[in-house]
């Protein structure tokens, strides 16, 4: 047997035990907050679970050989995947401790087992004195290379996602190696290797692919400070404060960012507010976060504003956090607001009163559910809530990134009897982002820009409605309840840029 | 004869199902409910003995026995042709028959019909039912009616689940072989020739409904071999285009298509379509189902002209018109009724027992007529299943169970929320050859087993759905729907049944069109009422 080649083992599982622990500890501290308290209980149940591990080795008796590669699978999978893993649970589910500590009891106590295995392993080939010496030192110099590489390295090269992919990738390659190193102590060393190969080959792909996850979570979430979690029956909500200020996710979806945000609702709200007849009542469709409505609110004539938002957590939060009551200037406890928790798909059926002017700002058409309120089906309600000199807007998503989707909405409005202005606006966090202008008749001008706005002016908002050939319209079908074509169109065409 | 849970599943929904369901059976709450029909009372009190009959006989202008699709229809006709004095006399407390519909404080629900394709033409009376009911929106350039978009079955339509996962439509894509998908071409091509053949008269080779075909023999030839037959002699072998077929059958006819005739097979493929593979603008349903068309006929019809729990079990021909006796349900009294004329919307297996003269002499057509059972379940959810896939779709097929799988009730709804309590409505034909057999079958299952059954189709698919179950609720059809068995469609007995009994007893009835469907019940409805308002001397432009 290769001593040098069982040397070099240690290092690499020992290297890789660390990373583990430091991968889960950072995101522990960073998702939660509160770092000393975060880093220390998941450093102390990670040792405490190692000792589990090396307890539990004994009950090992036979083919330790055969268990010691099983458990650097075991290890490979689960330490490689938990990065990756524990962000999605955080974005997604409630399950975010459950998660953490099971992963750190798991990970932890297979660790456990790695070196009390290999020394019984070698026990009859290295003299015992040596033996101890030599695989202990060796495991602490991995600790070492792994806690210097960690911060200097690993964290700002490749990112938390991709660092445990990657020392995933090299535990299931140690794990293929050794059944070389073992092999005259394995009984079948070809369905090992198979595993060994699938298990490398798997998080490989992990790895060149968390490109894409690096950039969704890391540019979005890491960078940043998670300042609120909280789960509605609706959505995750998560809200961060970094870099570009202060930023609204919803199930893992950037809503805005605080930096740019004036952009979005400046360009959704005012096109509408100026070319309505009267603007005395208004009808805002989501929009839960208050910042639409802190627009609408900027013209003294506007005498109510009635905003229709499923979830009740948003529209709390927009009323009570600090921050984002700030940022929204206080419009939830404006004396004009009416905040109706209610399904705005039923919220028009039920009909009553018209508005001068409604603003439907859904989330994004990525599922039936969604694309059911860019239908024909949906304008038709919509139309008979606005007033004859009305005029409606509708967030369209980007004419850039999902034309067909774009131009798609537009053509439904039209579809459903309205006139309609598409324009469309740059807002740097989205990219460049679409709205559709609709009301009965072609609208006049009817009032100026109010005061204090920082991105539109006359002649800017003259130049929104001006789309370059790359977002030009498209033929494309109309989007009904009974075909839902928006949902096909808007998947195909996200699918290309992330 | 005492089943396992195991051996109960896999006799009603087949071995897959039964295998998949017990793997991941543990202990689990049954679910509260109950079985809500009473099947089985009806046909003994009409084969017993002889019944009382009452001695005061009220007379009737047109009595229609039977609130049924067909009976509505007809009184729906009689009424807009402003014929006073209709009554309709119906045995259950509700009307609709194999329509009919309930409700809870969630939904309402079909308790069986629970579509309708939108109707290529304007014309006939389904497309001026829809009308009256403000469904239709327009007219396009070509002639074809246009719908209320809010009563198309809105996206996703379908979908099905198999070994552990959704899937979009009803085609088994994954692995397909290039045969798989070659044979599927040409199979939807021979729709296609099918569903634009004309004849020499200019008649579709197959209509809706089925009366309207071209009776060329070229196409009715058809009828004698069975469907599967047909796909053999064809060259149709893909296991996957067999399965669509076959679940077609069952789906329409309630058998396999092996009980079910190659035209009624190819008719249910081509008659709805254009012959570009377009299938009309899609289905109409609503949360009730075909409920939704029977409130829609009852509400063109005067206060009170239907009167529930009546029995009727005695239709007798005499001078100037029909004596007819009847039972009331729950006090057992009985009436009588004198009508000049008379509408016997029930179907033929009834129909044998009510009419007197076939009662002293069984028509020998009689046998011809053969009606599946079919069980319904209604099963209230808190929140919509989990799914893995393609997620939830109106209509939820079961790949390898002999269910049809479900239908969701809140599917029409208008809201963004989708994630409130909703109601499943699930489907099984009993779709043996042996009718006699299946229907002992089935009424021998109790609510325990009923449970079991429904709830080992659906776990498999919906991780987590008994803790979501609230309430089950069980509809037993001993007699669902007449089947199109091989020859049926243009023999002998479907035609010699339709014929009136003299001048004054005239039947209508879905089985009558050898399909159980709401387009055939409407048209013999309508064409018995146009037969009475022709003996009552009304001279009246005909709907069909
Ligand atoms: C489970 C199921 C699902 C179906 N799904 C669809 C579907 O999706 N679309 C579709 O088009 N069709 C469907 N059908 C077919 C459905 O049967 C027809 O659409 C239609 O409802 C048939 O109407 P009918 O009037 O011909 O018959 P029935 O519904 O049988 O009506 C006969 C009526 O007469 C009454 N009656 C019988 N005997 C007597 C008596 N002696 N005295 C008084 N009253 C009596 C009965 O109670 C009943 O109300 C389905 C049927 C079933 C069972």
């Amino acid at each position: 047997m290769n001593k040098t080649l069982l040397y070099i083992t240690v290092i690499v599982i020992a290297t890789c035990g660390l990373i583990y622990e430091l991968v889960v500890g950072a995101l522990a501290s960073y998702l939660l907050g509160d770092s000393v308290t975060q880093f220390s209980t998941v450093i102390g149940g990670y040792l405490f679970a190692m000792g589990i591990g090396s307890y539990l080795s004994r009950y090992i008796e036979r083919g330790v050989a055969q268990r010691f590669v099983e458990v650097e699978l075991a290890v490979a999978l689960l330490g490689g995947i938990c990065a990756p893993v524990l962000f999605l649970t955080f974005t997604l589910t409630d399950l975010f401790q459950v998660a953490l500590y099971g992963s750190v009891i798991a990970i932890g106590a297979l660790v456990g087992m790695e070196i009390p295995l290999l020394l019984r392993i070698l026990k009859d080939q290295v003299k015992f004195k040596d033996l101890i010496s030599q695989v202990l030192s060796l495991d602490y110099v991995g600790a070492l290379a792994a806690s210097v590489a960690f911060p200097l390295l690993l964290v700002p090269k490749l990112g938390l996602v991709r660092t445990s992919l990657l020392f995933g990738v090299l535990n299931a390659a140690v794990a293929l190696w050794s059944t070389w190193l073992l092999a005259p102590l394995l009984g079948n060393p070809l369905r090992l290797r198979v595993k060994a190969v699938g298990l490398t080959v798997l998080l490989l792909a992990g790895f060149v692919m968390g490109d894409r996850l690096t950039t969704f979570y890391e540019d979005q979430l890491y960078a940043d400070d998670v300042v609120h979690a909280s789960s509605s029956p609706y959505q995750r909500i998560i809200l961060t404060r970094g870099k570009r200020g202060f930023s609204l996710f919803l199930n893992g979806n950037l809503q805005f960012a605080s930096l740019d945000e004036y952009r979005y609702h400046e360009s959704l709200v005012h096109p509408a507010m100026v070319r309505a007849g009267k603007v005395e009542n208004v009808l805002i469709l989501g929009g839960g976060d208050g910042l639409a409505a802190r627009e609408v609110l900027r013209y003294p004539e506007v005498r109510s504003v009635t905003l229709v938002d499923l979830d009740p957590m948003i529209t709390g939060l927009a009323t009570n956090y600090g921050e984002l009551a700030k940022l929204n200037r206080h419009a939830m406890t404006d004396p004009r607001m009416r905040v109706v928790n209610g399904d705005a798909m039923q919220f028009l059926t039920e009909g009553g009163a018209q508005y001068d002017v409604v603003v439907v700002d859904f989330p994004d058409p990525n599922n039936f559910a969604l694309g059911k309120l860019y239908t024909t089906g949906f304008y038709k309600l919509l139309k008979k809530r606005i007033a004859p000199d009305g005029v409606a807007v509708v967030q369209s998503t980007s004419p850039l990134f999902a034309r067909r989707s774009f131009w798609c909405v537009e053509k439904t409005l039209r579809a459903a009897g309205f006139w309609t202005e598409p324009y469309h606006a740059l807002v740097p966090s989205f990219g460049e982002w679409g709205y559709v202008l609709i009301a009965h008749e072609p609208p006049a001008r009817h009032r100026p820009l109010p005061e204090g706005l920082l991105f539109l002016d006359d002649a800017t908002m003259a130049s929104l409605t001006q789309f370059p050939p790359d977002m030009g319209p498209l033929p494309v079908e109309v989007n009904r309840l009974n075909n839902q074509v928006l949902v096909h169109y808007y998947e195909a065409e996200w699918q290309r840029w992330n | 004869m005492e089943l396992t849970r195991r051996e109960l599943v896999a006799a009603f929904l087949g071995s897959a199902v039964a295998a998949s369901a017990c793997r991941k059976s543990g202990p689990r709450e049954r679910v509260p409910g109950a079985v809500v029909d009473q099947a089985v009372e009806l046909g003994h009190r009409l084969r017993g003995g002889p019944l009382p009959r009452a001695d005061v006989v009220e007379p009737v202008e047109v009595l229609v026995v039977g609130a049924g699709v067909a009976g509505l229809s007809a009184a729906w006709r009689l009424a807009s042709a402003g014929v006073r004095g209709v009554r309709v006399l119906e045995l259950e407390a509700e009307p609709g028959g194999t329509s009919r519909s309930g409700r809870n404080a969630i939904s309402a629900y079909p308790w069986g019909a629970h579509y309708l394709p939108a109707p290529l033409e304007d014309r006939g009376p389904v497309v001026r039912l829809l009308r009256e009911m403000g469904a239709v929106t327009d007219v396009d350039d070509t002639g074809r009616p246009r719908f209320e978009e809010s009563l198309l079955i809105h996206e996703p339509e379908e979908r099905f689940f198999y070994r552990g996962h959704w899937y979009e439509g009803l085609y088994l894509h994954a692995g397909a072989s290039v045969e798989d998908l070659e044979e599927l071409r040409r199979f939807e091509a021979r729709m296609n020739g099918f569903a634009s053949a004309r004849d020499a008269k200019g008649r579709r080779a197959f209509a809706v409904p089925s009366g309207l075909s071209s009776d060329d023999a070229e196409w009715t030839a058809l009828d004698a071999l069975s469907m599967a037959a047909w796909m053999e002699r064809e060259g149709f072998r893909s296991a996957r285009l067999k399965w669509v077929v076959d679940y077609a059958c069952r789906d329409d006819f309630g058998t396999t298509a092996e009980h079910v005739s190659a035209w009624a097979g190819i008719w249910y493929f081509t008659a709805r379509q254009d012959g570009n593979g377009e299938r009309s603008e899609g289905y109409l349903s609503w949360p009730e189902g075909n409920g939704r068309l029977v409130r829609q006929l009852v509400s063109a019809l005067p206060n009170g002209a239907v009167e529930g729990n009546v029995l009727v079990h005695t239709v007798e021909p005499v001078e100037g018109g029909c004596r007819v006796d009847a039972l009331e349900a729950g006090s057992g009294k009985p009436r009588a009724f004198l009508a000049r004329q008379v509408v016997l919307a029930c179907p033929r297996f009834i129909a044998a027992h009510v009419v007197a003269p076939w009662r002293r002499e069984r028509p020998a057509w009689l046998s011809g007529f053969t009606y599946g059972p079919w069980v319904v379940a209604n099963l209230t959810l808190s929140s919509p299943p989990r799914s893995r896939g393609f997620p939830l779709a109106w209509d939820n097929v079961f790949y390898e169970s002999r269910s049809l799988g479900y239908v969701v009730a809140t599917h029409q709804t208008l809201r963004q929320d989708e994630q409130g309590p909703t109601v499943l409505t699930w489907y099984l034909p009993m779709d043996g050859a042996d009718v006699k057999a299946e229907r002992e079958k089935a009424l021998s299952a109790s609510y325990a087993d009923w449970e079991a059954l429904v709830m080992a189709d659906m776990r498999p698919a919906h991780p987590g759905i008994s803790g979501q179950a609230q309430r089950l609720e069980v509809q037993r059809w001993g007699h669902a729907m007449v089947r199109p068995t091989p020859g049926f469609m243009w023999g002998q007995a479907k035609q010699a049944a339709g014929e009136s009994l003299g001048s004054s007893l005239h039947f209508a009835h879905s089985d009558l069109g050898g399909m159980g469907l709401f387009e055939e019940a409407n048209w013999f409805g309508v064409r018995a009422a146009e037969r009475v308002l022709a003996e009552l001397g009304r001279r009246e432009v005909s709907w069909l």
